[in-house]
């Protein structure tokens, strides 16, 4: 299981922007961190969710 | 009359701490954005003390900016940093400003920012809010971060939030509550979220960072 923002997900084996395309965020409107730290936007095609990964997506909406 | 600098001083130490007042002197903080939520962070941060301000936003002031931003009526088509620099002039003398009329991309970023302990992101575009959230935490994991995303509308005051994303990345505002919707920024929950950022700022520099 692969916790993301708060709730665990069974998501481990997939990579970063295949779990997203099955999602409804925007990549062009996110920032994530993983484990902590903020996981860069070229990283999202390799990089593999594991089990017990604290993936934390945050989606930004307009306004200011 | 205006107040001389130790004035000034003396009755900022008065209201907030001798020992706080010189963590504000001493801080740098640049303002992303001068619109609702940077023209409000810039006017709460100005008074509060801090030593310099760096503001930074390509727009004019336009006609509807005029009911939530920190601009006069007769202000209207000027740059906004060159606006909102009078109006700070006015409201805080000695605070230091550095304003500069650009875009802030990818790869200007750092080099404005350089000199900021702490960037407030205060776009009003949710691409470019993301963008410089992105790049301030890639290429500039020693600097403090305040963003902000969902704050349009008339909702409850009480959903505008601040949270700790990450040690030095704090993010406030509703986080849903979008402008693209159609509906709108109110002048009131516009500044609530504005207050949220100029707060955390100087919340992580008294050191409380709890939140």
């Amino acid at each position: 299981m692969v916790k993301i923002n708060g709730e665990n997900i069974d998501a481990a084996g997939k990579n970063l922007a295949e779990y997203l395309s099955e999602t409804q965020y925007d990549p062009k409107r996110i920032a994530i961190e993983r484990n902590g730290d903020i996981l860069p936007k070229a990283l999202y095609c390799e990089t593999i969710l594991a089990d017990g990964d604290e993936i934390e997506i945050v989606s930004f909406v307009g306004g200011g | 009359m205006i107040p001389s600098k130790e004035e000034m001083t003396a009755a900022l130490k008065a209201r907030q701490g001798a020992e706080v007042q010189e963590r504000f002197s001493a801080a740098t903080v640049a303002v992303c954005g001068l619109g609702g939520l940077g023209s409000n962070i810039a006017v709460s941060l100005a008074r509060a003390g801090i030593g310099k301000l760096i503001l930074i936003d390509f727009d004019r002031v336009d006609v509807t900016n005029l009911h939530r931003q920190q601009y006069k009526a007769c202000q209207t088509g000027e740059y906004k940093t060159e606006a909102l620099t009078e109006n700070l002039r006015e409201i805080a003398p000695y605070v230091e400003l550095e304003a500069h009329t650009v875009r802030v991309t990818e790869s200007s970023a750092p080099e404005l920012l350089q000199e900021a302990d702490i960037i407030c992101e205060a776009f009003d575009n949710a691409e470019c809010k993301a963008m410089l959230v992105n790049t301030v935490l890639e290429k500039m994991p020693q600097k403090y971060l305040v963003a902000a995303s969902g704050m349009a509308g008339f909702g409850s005051p009480n959903s505008i939030k601040t949270r700790r994303i990450a040690p030095r990345f704090y993010l406030c505002g509703d986080g849903v509550s979008d402008v693209g919707d159609g509906i709108g920024l109110v002048s009131s929950r516009v500044m609530l979220c504005a207050a949220h950022q100029a707060h955390t700022v100087l919340r992580i520099l008294t050191n409380k960072l709890d939140t």
